[in-house]
């Protein structure tokens, strides 16, 4: 048996699955340490310098140095470098507090300048806050938000699906019924239906999670149905009937049997979802209805670029934050994709 | 055949109750209502709030109201009522009326166009599978298929602005009402080609891999050797005889295509500026103005399933090997 | 190796042979590994005259049926060596536009599956009349000719099936129908590829007889690939037995069959379910056995260089 092998192991010795593992590795680890790597707070605004463009860095009397900017043309935001003027960066100096991990209270940062000189290594937004920092913390929720999202799939498709193909009859009826009535509304008119139910002002984390949930709730359904189908095919395998015939209960039969040998194919019919709910929130926090200012999400921060003056003025630095979906994304489709070909090589059950 | 399609088309009326009342309830369950505008601001009149919210109905429970729209929306009298936009104060099928036009002139624009590219591209790559181009090709795809529709859509906001080639969104220019006939056709032409590009690169990578996918399956087969062995040329054999096969799955994704043209360009018509149905559906919401949201959700869910229905009955006409009798 | 080479040199008197291949090698490629699915064979086809090939799946039967008009996968994954005369014209050196007129027009093919050799899409009339459109462009009432090859393999009704799909028609109604396609360019050579092995016992009897049939009214050579020696007896005037690319017998098929000279044929001779014997299992080949049969008459073989019928 090639399964004993383990799943994560055959993707790793896939070149292309080694590669997009390490480079979510590399994204995750950034994710995770977001508060030391950033200068600033997502909220650290600086009215004088809004929309300011990415700051070069020089080598000067044995440092690094952060170019210093003056304001040429305050209409058209213009910023012009001060020729031989800097700001020396200092390493790991302590700045605003945090907590690591969420736990262990820090002021430790890995590089920081002296106020007033800002360092802007992506630019600056409207209110002068760091584009840098908003990016890292906006890692956060778009890598969070997909692995939240499968486990909640997970265990909604699996008691929906495995229940349905298992026990049949009127449960079976009424689930696919439900399903197909969800499938049947366009998903973005679905979406955003959903997210007007609720009020606008929760605190962060509710509408984080709400946004998970709504996204569960429209993804859910692919997942169930392949369940389903695979459980369908389980049912009447000698195995099953064996431990029908021992007097084994209905529960302890898809618990024991049953979903053991769907297990892989759960993960990954999740897994391909991951996308969905990285696009699904970064266009809610885009249309102004998913995460709030001052949090910082990838969609969110792209709201900001609908701005005329954005495009006029060629603040290009602002568009980071779609970037930073696409490749997150893409590798995620190739994580997916190489994890379907490792599971289901024919594409008998979990084609796209 | 024909009963199949009855049998479908009756499947639909369920299938909207469900999804109207569905829709009914969501969006009372969401806090406020439209008249929450109003009613803040202090020198209004609290009469006049009682009398809109009489002639709105709003302070029946919400299923009193549900079953008063939609005694309203079955035709017994030959017409059906949708509804009353509050925010825009008119009749809401005429609402949809006049956004319907634009939302399927660029569906249909993107289709057309994602369609003309993505096949030939699709053919290519299945006949030099493995060449650098077949590489490039599906890496393109790939990417395509990745980025988010709303980042590309505000990258060609962003490249008309910088090269000044394209109007920055909307449908028509200010002062499209003193143009010709001719200038005018233009004028929505050059508007439409950045949200065509933009709603059409997704599709064409779809349609690409699936293309390239079947065309490769059918290469293999055995009806491919017979018309090699009678002596068909090599070209006829790939563009008579497994062409034919291979645009059998491409059907459904005709059909699937089709009931997403109310849908499918909801995030480019909001960032783009452009005046459909998507765009209306988006303010509406904000606005809680409900009828115009269950009429575009009725619209577009009927057009999902006719499109699924549309797609069977093509592939059953192109297909000889399915028949529903 | 001198029994076999002697026993039919009486017919090699008689003119130049309609088909004559000499020395066919074919390789296959891929990922570095060189396999070789024919290995040096040679015979021969007379005007008139059925061969049969026999073997099992994987003795480069159907392989050297399908070189003969270059219908392999091209050069760098298939690689086809020797001589393949076809009245005097070596159709190894004829251009890809050049052997095209070959196919179906001298030499026509029916195969094993007539179920998925159709187009799906198409119905048997409109395949029917590519082949003729193709070749015989003077016809010009296509649609009587079509009718016409159809009542030539016995299909009732024929004005009305030739706008039928495949999918309409019984698997022995679609190899009638391949064979009418085969037929209807009038070909001077008819490459059977498995022609019964898909289908039910009594279809199998039916289409035997009607290319039996065929074979006398048209006067064609036919060349018969098969795993299975119970057809061809009654059917195929000589035999060539091969045995992993290689030619291991070949003669008369009366002779063969009456007096099997290898340990190979044989085993595939008992393989012939037989009425009124009893048998609790059907025969199997025993290949350790064979190989050791095998091996020494291989090597003898190599050893003088013929692997050569006539």
């Amino acid at each position: 048996m090639t399964r004993e092998k383990g799943i994560f192991r055959q993707v790793l010795e896939r070149p292309l699955g080694l590669a997009v593992l390490s480079l979510l590795a590399v994204f995750y680890l950034v994710a995770l340490f977001a508060d030391f790597l950033s200068p600033y707070e997502t909220s650290d605004q600086d009215l004088q310098k809004t929309y300011h463009p990415p700051t070069s860095v020089f080598w000067k009397d044995g440092g690094l140095h952060v170019q210093r900017y003056e304001l040429a043309e305050p209409q058209e935001m213009v910023y012009r470098k001060i020729e031989g003027e800097g700001a020396p960066i200092r390493f790991f100096a302590s700045g605003y507090e945090y907590r690591l991990f969420g736990l262990i209270p820090a002021e430790r940062h890995l590089f920081l300048v002296d106020e007033p000189d800002r360092i802007y290594l992506l630019g600056s937004d409207e209110t002068g806050r760091d584009n840098f920092s908003r990016l890292l913390y906006g890692s956060r929720i778009s890598l969070s938000i997909g692995l939240v999202g499968i486990s909640i799939i997970m265990v909604f498709g699996f008691m929906a699906g495995g229940l349905a193909g298992y026990f049949g009859g009127i449960w079976d009826g009424v689930t696919m019924r439900f399903i197909e009535l969800v499938m049947a509304i366009p998903g973005l008119y679905l979406l955003l239906v959903l997210r007007s139910t609720f009020p606008d002002h929760l605190s962060p984390a509710q509408i984080f999670f709400l946004i998970v949930l709504i996204l569960s709730f429209l993804a859910w359904g692919g997942t169930a149905r392949i369940i389903r189908g695979m459980t369908l095919s389980l049912r009447n395998r000698q195995f099953v009937l064996a431990a029908e015939v021992l007097g084994q209960s209905s529960w302890k039969i898809v618990w024991k049997h049953i979903l053991p040998n769907v297990f892989s194919y759960l993960v990954v019919a999740a897994s391909l979802s991951i996308p969905g709910f990285i696009l699904g929130e970064a266009a809610l926090s885009f249309l102004g209805l998913g995460i709030q200012e001052p949090s910082a999400s990838w969609g969110l921060m792209l709201s900001q670029a609908q701005d005329m003056k954005v495009f006029m003025l060629n603040f290009w630095w602002l568009l980071l934050p779609g970037a930073a979906i696409f490749v997150t994304v893409i590798a995620f489709n190739v994580l997916g994709d190489v994890l379907r070909d490792i599971v289901d090589p024919k594409q008998k059950f979990l084609s796209r | 055949m024909r009963t199949v399609i009855t049998r479908r088309l009756l499947a639909l009326i369920p299938m909207l109750l469900g999804i109207t009342f569905m829709a009914t309830m969501l969006m009372h369950l969401a806090p406020g209502d439209f008249l929450d505008q109003v009613r803040m601001q202090r020198d209004v009149d609290p009469d006049y709030i009682e009398r809109l919210e009489q002639e709105f109905g709003l302070h029946n429970p919400w299923y009193v109201q549900y079953f008063l729209w939609l005694s309203n929306v079955i035709p017994w009298d030959l017409r059906s009522d949708f509804g009353y936009s509050f925010h825009y104060k008119v009749d809401v099928w005429e609402l949809l009326g006049q956004r319907l036009p634009a939302t399927i002139i660029l569906s249909l624009t993107s289709l057309t166009f994602a369609w003309i590219i993505a096949i030939p591209l699709g053919v290519l790559a299945a006949i030099y599978k493995d060449s650098v181009f077949d590489r490039i090709s599906s890496i393109l795809a790939y990417a395509a298929l990745s980025i988010p529709e709303f980042f590309l859509a505000l990258l060609a906001l962003f490249f008309a602005a910088r090269t000044g080639l394209f109007p920055l969104g909307g449908f028509t220019s200010t002062e499209f009402e003193f143009m010709s006939p001719f200038r005018k056709f233009f004028d929505i032409v050059h508007h439409l080609v950045l949200p065509t590009i933009v709603v059409g690169i997704g599709s064409i990578a779809s349609i690409m891999r699936i293309m390239r996918a079947n065309f490769i399956d059918n290469i293999r087969s055995e009806y491919v050797t017979t018309a090699r062995a009678k002596g068909v040329p090599e070209g006829i054999v790939m563009f008579r005889h497994v062409f034919r096969n291979a645009i059998n799955p491409l059907i459904t994704a005709a059909g699937f295509a089709f009931s997403t043209i109310l849908s499918g360009a909801l995030m480019v018509e909001i960032v783009m500026n452009y005046p459909g149905i998507g765009h209306l559906v988006f303010h509406a919401l904000l606005q809680q103005d409900q009828f115009v949201v269950l009429g575009a959700l009725v619209m577009g869910s009927t057009m999902l399933i006719l499109g699924n229905l549309l797609a069977d009955i093509m592939l059953a006409w192109n297909d000889p090997r399915i028949r529903y009798d | 190796m001198a029994k076999n080479g002697n026993r039919n040199s009486s017919s090699t008197e008689s003119p130049s042979p309609l088909l004559d291949v000499r020395d066919l090698v074919i390789e296959f490629r891929s990922r570095g590994e060189t396999n070789l699915a024919v290995d040096g064979i040679s015979f021969e086809v007379r005007k008139g005259e059925t061969l049969a090939v026999v073997g099992e799946s994987g003795s480069g039967k159907s392989v050297t049926a399908m070189s003969l008009t270059r219908l392999l996968p091209e050069e760098p994954v298939c690689r086809i060596s020797g001589d393949i005369l076809f009245e005097g014209r070596n159709l190894t050196r004829c251009s890809e536009r050049e052997i095209r007129k070959f196919r179906g027009k001298e030499i026509a093919y029916i195969f094993q599956e007539p179920a998925t050799s159709l187009n799906p899409v198409f119905t048997v009339g409109n395949q029917i009349a590519e082949a003729i459109k193709l070749h015989r462009p003077e016809v010009n009432d296509v649609e009587k000719e079509i009718i016409r090859s159809l009542d030539l393999v016995k299909i009732r009704e024929p004005e009305k099936r030739f706008r039928d799909y495949p999918h309409q028609l019984s698997g022995g109604m679609q190899q009638r129908v391949m064979i009418a396609m085969a037929l209807a360019c009038h070909p001077k050579l008819l490459v059977a590829d498995e022609p019964t092995t898909a289908l039910d016992v009594t279809i199998q009897a039916q289409i035997m007889d009607l290319l039996r049939d065929l074979k006398q009214k048209l006067a064609m050579s036919i060349i018969l690939i098969t795993h299975n020696f119970g057809i061809v007896s009654g059917f195929a005037d000589k035999v060539i037995v091969m045995f992993r690319g290689k030619i291991v017998e070949a003669g008369p098929t009366e002779e063969v069959l009456r007096n099997p000279q290898h340990a190979y044929t044989r085993a595939l001779i008992s393989c012939i379910p037989r009425m009124g014997v009893r048998q609790k299992r059907l025969t199997t080949i025993d290949y350790a056995e064979l190989e050791k049969a095998g091996d020494q008459r291989l090597t003898e073989n190599r050893n003088n260089g013929a692997n050569t019928v006539e």
